[in-house]
């Protein structure tokens, strides 16, 4: 699947003002840092659970735990979905018992993959709760899900494709529109 | 009886060294006359320009399975199937159930045959009593009621002073011994080539050495009664050298080989397809090109089928447990004419010759000519049409055959037992 | 990465990508089986039937465990213990299997050629857990994970399989597995337990394990099934023990940092002594982990293809 470039919508200085913002709305919302962890959805969202923790760090000056998860295996599409590549691995280097999950992913749309979250999450324990954060919600949700914060709202059709691109992986921070080929 | 008219087909009769084209006049159940533009009166013309006319094939080591086996063969449809193949005589090997073991049962196939059959059927008695290998059957009794050889075929007579009895017994009474040559203990359970091939499938393997040994000791025990010995079903390039040898010492030693074994080798065996077991099994590519040298140069004397059909459910099933065999009677000429003649490893007259008067000759039938008076068995061949083999298709109870789905020419027209037609493709 | 076939039959047929994909597949399952909750929804629903045909705890156990810790439903249909097969065919076994509405069939069976024969009567996947002395992919590929984890790599490794290759499925599996992961492989046996033709599988052949031993990165060690003696395969075991046992003394031949692998069951003093087995070069504990996550990754990478009831 091949896609065309539509328009730029977030650019990296709006990417990292989002984030500060998020980071704050964080602290604000859970009165601090007690019991914070982020666990972030591989792989967009993981760079950004850890661009979020380098945030509250340089706000309350003291490390929040972050932890990434691998949903392959939680999907629900498992039948008509081919992986494009071998599953990752999940890495949560902390027991979720008891914390406040604030579970990241780079664009919140249908829902399914933060419920898949959120079942792969109870697998390994009990949070007292779990809040999501998103860069980019698109809307077209099908399940009753809301993120707690969101970066930039961006309605859009759904032939089209909301792409998050990140330096580490991608060599650049954007936020494009395009039109997916199939 | 009415008379036919063969008309301006090709004629091969390699027994009167006729080689070309004329007409074959056929009265009372007898070859009248074969010659260019006959000038007779015939109750039935048959057109036969471009098509080969040849003596109706014979076929010497065939599996009838009745008594015994009816589910696999009967003899109505065993001899169905050859004359769909164009062969009008066949010897029937004697392990069926009760085995061919005394007069009564070769009286039972020769009435059967005679009352339900298609073609001439010529029992091979058992060597030993029950075929089990141990004491000698009433082998001047055999020879009375009409055997025309003795075999335990489907087994091979391990003990040695057995067989060097049967040879001398057998001489005095003038039947060919015809052994199914394999040494069992090296066999050992296997069920294909080994080499390889199967050491890749990861199948029990059945050396060369497991035909070649028996070979040998025969040959030795031939010389040494001076009996007339047949190897059944050759497929080792080791036997052809000792057949080879056997001959430049002037022994009675002759051979047969099936279509499978120059057609086919142990690399033909895809997805444990159990069409392609048979015993012996399927050799290696050096024996393949052994035994179609020993076609070439006459180290193998004829071609037999060793047509043994199976029921499906002993071939649909796991390799190991799957029943040795394969059918042959109805792709012999197709698989001889494609894989022998057209790439050039022996003419079409020697071939004819492999399918008729040589085989006759082992088993001492007068059969396989077109001379005068002799019974009027006569096949028609069509050489250029290619058609596929489909075993669905097959007048033979049995359908385990390799070669289905093959494309191959040289498929029967027109067959003609004692001056009857008895098959004619397409009705 | 796009997974195409519906079963998982030998290592020859499959590509050096295909076994990468397993192997990284199987090692982010190996995470699964660290956690405290140890399952993940994947096959929820389906249901895989173990159809043993030979008995073999080890394999079985394994299967289970990866499917269970898949969430899928489970049916061990062993003959021995079954019904099923009793002058009864391989085709009907199958009709009555498949009459259960089944998803993955894992089978295990003394005739080579079972599985494939399976997977090309039904729609249901068929993986093959070890077929006569044909192959045993889910073997080699735990084995292939093993070494990659051990070495870091596979590709230019020197491997060396000891023991009664005639009769083994693993040495097969192992020997076109490494082979498309660009290893060497040595094979050491008796002439007697050398099958025919099996230099023509690109191995390099020995008959004397200290010249075979020679170099070597992994030592690979084979059951050696003691009542082959009788076949008159080797005349002693004691002489087997003598000539073709791996000890620690032995095992100075090959690579300093040599690992020692066995597919399991050992006859420890016969084709192994428990100095080698227990010793620092061992990953045989490793081997068995290692099974559980490969046979996760193939059950979950084969279940791709969703038969049945889809073909309305
Ligand atoms: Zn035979």
């Amino acid at each position: 699947m091949t896609s065309k470039v539509k328009a730029v919508v977030m650019e990296a200085k709006d990417i990292e003002r989002a984030l500060t913002r998020i980071a704050h709305e964080i602290l604000e919302r859970n009165k601090g840092i007690k019991d914070l962890v982020l666990i972030g959805i591989k792989s967009r969202g993981e760079v950004l659970a850890e661009r979020l923790a380098v945030k509250i760090k340089s706000i309350e000056g003291t490390e929040v735990p972050c932890g990434a998860l691998d949903i392959t295996f939680y999907r629900d599409d498992t039948d008509t979905h081919q992986p494009d590549k071998a599953p990752e691995q999940t890495e949560l280097p902390f027991d979720v018992t008891g914390k406040k999950v604030i579970l990241v992913d780079d664009v919140l749309y249908t829902g399914r993959s933060a419920r898949a979250a959120i079942d792969e999450i109870i697998d390994f324990g009990r949070p007292t709760a779990i809040q999501l954060a998103v860069l980019v919600d698109r809307g077209h949700r099908e399940f009753p899900i809301h993120a707690d914060y969101v970066g930039k709202n961006i309605p859009s059709s759904a032939k089209e494709e909301v792409l998050v691109r990140v330096k580490e992986r991608d060599g650049k921070d954007e936020v494009v529109i395009a039109e997916s080929e199939k | 009886m009415k008379s036919i008219l063969i008309q301006n087909g090709h004629v091969v009769d390699p027994a009167n060294q006729i080689d070309g084209e004329a007409d074959v006049f056929i009265q009372d159940g007898k070859i009248v006359k074969v010659g260019k533009g006959l000038k007779v009166k015939a109750d039935q013309l048959i057109n036969a320009k471009g098509k080969i006319v040849t003596p109706g094939l014979v076929d010497i080591h065939v599996h009838l399975r009745e008594p015994g086996f009816e589910y696999k063969e009967t003899i109505a449809s065993g001899t169905l199937a050859a004359v769909a193949g164009g062969v009008t005589s066949v010897a029937c090997m004697p392990n069926t159930n009760p085995p061919i073991d005394d007069q009564a049962i070769v009286y039972f196939i020769k009435s059967k045959a005679e009352k339900e059959g298609h073609c001439h059927v010529f029992p091979v008695g058992c060597i030993s009593k029950r075929r089990e290998g141990a004491e000698m059957s009433e082998v001047g009794e055999l020879k009375k009621a009409g055997a025309v050889g003795l075999s335990d075929d489907g087994a091979p007579i391990m003990n040695a002073e057995l067989m060097r009895r049967v040879m001398e017994y057998a001489k005095m009474h003038d039947l060919v011994v015809i052994d199914h040559c394999e040494d069992m203990d090296l066999s050992n359970n296997g069920v294909m080539n080994e080499g390889h091939a199967s050491t890749v499938l990861g199948l029990r393997g059945i050396p060369a050495a497991s035909e070649t040994v028996m070979v040998a000791r025969n040959i030795l025990l031939a010389e040494m009664t001076g009996a007339k010995f047949h190897v059944a079903h050759m497929s080792t390039a080791g036997s052809v050298e000792l057949v080879r040898q056997a001959k430049k010492k002037g022994l009675n030693v002759t051979a047969e080989t099936a279509p499978h074994y120059w057609s086919l080798s142990d690399k033909s065996i895809k997805n444990y397809n159990a069409n392609f077991k048979m015993n012996p099994p399927l050799r290696s590519e050096e024996d393949v090109a052994a035994i179609r040298k020993a076609l070439k140069e006459g180290i193998i004397d004829c071609i037999a089928t060793d047509h043994a059909p199976h029921s499906s459910t002993e071939k649909q099933c796991e390799f190991d447990e799957a029943a040795f065999g394969i059918v042959g009677l109805e792709t012999l000429f197709a698989v001889t004419y494609s894989h022998l003649v057209e790439p050039g490893v022996v003419s079409l007259s020697r071939a004819i010759e492999l399918l008729t008067t040589a085989p006759s000759k082992i088993v001492g039938i007068n059969k396989g000519t077109l001379s005068e008076g002799v019974d009027a068995d006569v096949a028609i061949f069509d050489i250029t049409t290619e058609k596929k083999v489909d075993v669905n298709q097959f007048k033979s109870k049995g359908r385990n055959s390799p070669f289905n789905g093959w494309n191959l020419r040289g498929w029967c027209e027109l067959t003609i037992v004692s001056g009857e037609i008895k098959f004619k493709s397409g009705e | 990465m796009t997974w195409k076939s519906k079963d998982l039959l030998t290592l020859e047929e499959l590509s050096a990508s295909e076994i990468q994909t397993i192997l990284d597949t199987a090692s982010s399952f190996k995470e699964v089986s660290t956690r405290s909750v140890k399952k993940v929804p994947a096959l929820r629903g389906r249901t895989v039937v173990l159809f043993f045909q030979e008995p073999s705890t080890r394999t079985r156990v394994s299967f289970e465990l990866a499917a269970k810790r898949l969430s899928a439903d489970i049916l061990n249909v062993q003959t021995a213990s079954s019904s099923l097969v009793k002058g009864e065919t391989l085709i009907d076994t199958l009709k009555t299997l498949e009459s259960m509405t089944i998803d993955a069939l894992v089978v295990r069976h003394k005739c080579s050629g079972v599985p494939l024969m399976l997977a090309n009567m039904t729609n249901a996947t068929v993986i093959n857990a070890g077929d006569g002395f044909h192959e045993h992919p889910t073997q080699g590929l735990l084995d292939l994970l093993t070494i990659r984890e051990q070495k870091g790599k596979i590709e230019g490794l020197t491997v060396t399989i000891i023991g009664d290759i005639t009769h083994s499925r693993v040495a097969r599996s192992n020997i076109h597995g490494l082979q498309k992961m660009g290893a060497k492989v040595r094979v050491c046996a008796p002439t007697t337990l050398m099958p025919m033709g099996i230099e023509k599988m690109g191995v390099e052949v020995y008959h004397d394990l200290d010249k075979a031993l020679k170099d070597t990165d992994v030592v690979y060690v084979l059951r050696l099934q003691l009542e082959r003696q009788k076949k008159n395969l080797f005349p002693t075991i004691r002489e087997y023990s003598i000539l073709y046992g791996v000890t620690n003394e032995r095992l100075k031949r090959a690579k300093k940092d040599a690992i020692v692998m066995h597919p399991g069951p050992m006859n420890r003093g016969v084709e192994i002594s428990s100095g080698v087995a227990d010793g620092p070069a061992s990953v045989i504990d490793e081997q068995v982990t290692n099974g559980v996550a490969v046979r996760m990754a193939v059950l979950y990478l084969l279940k791709g293809e969703k038969t049945q009831g889809e073909n309305a």
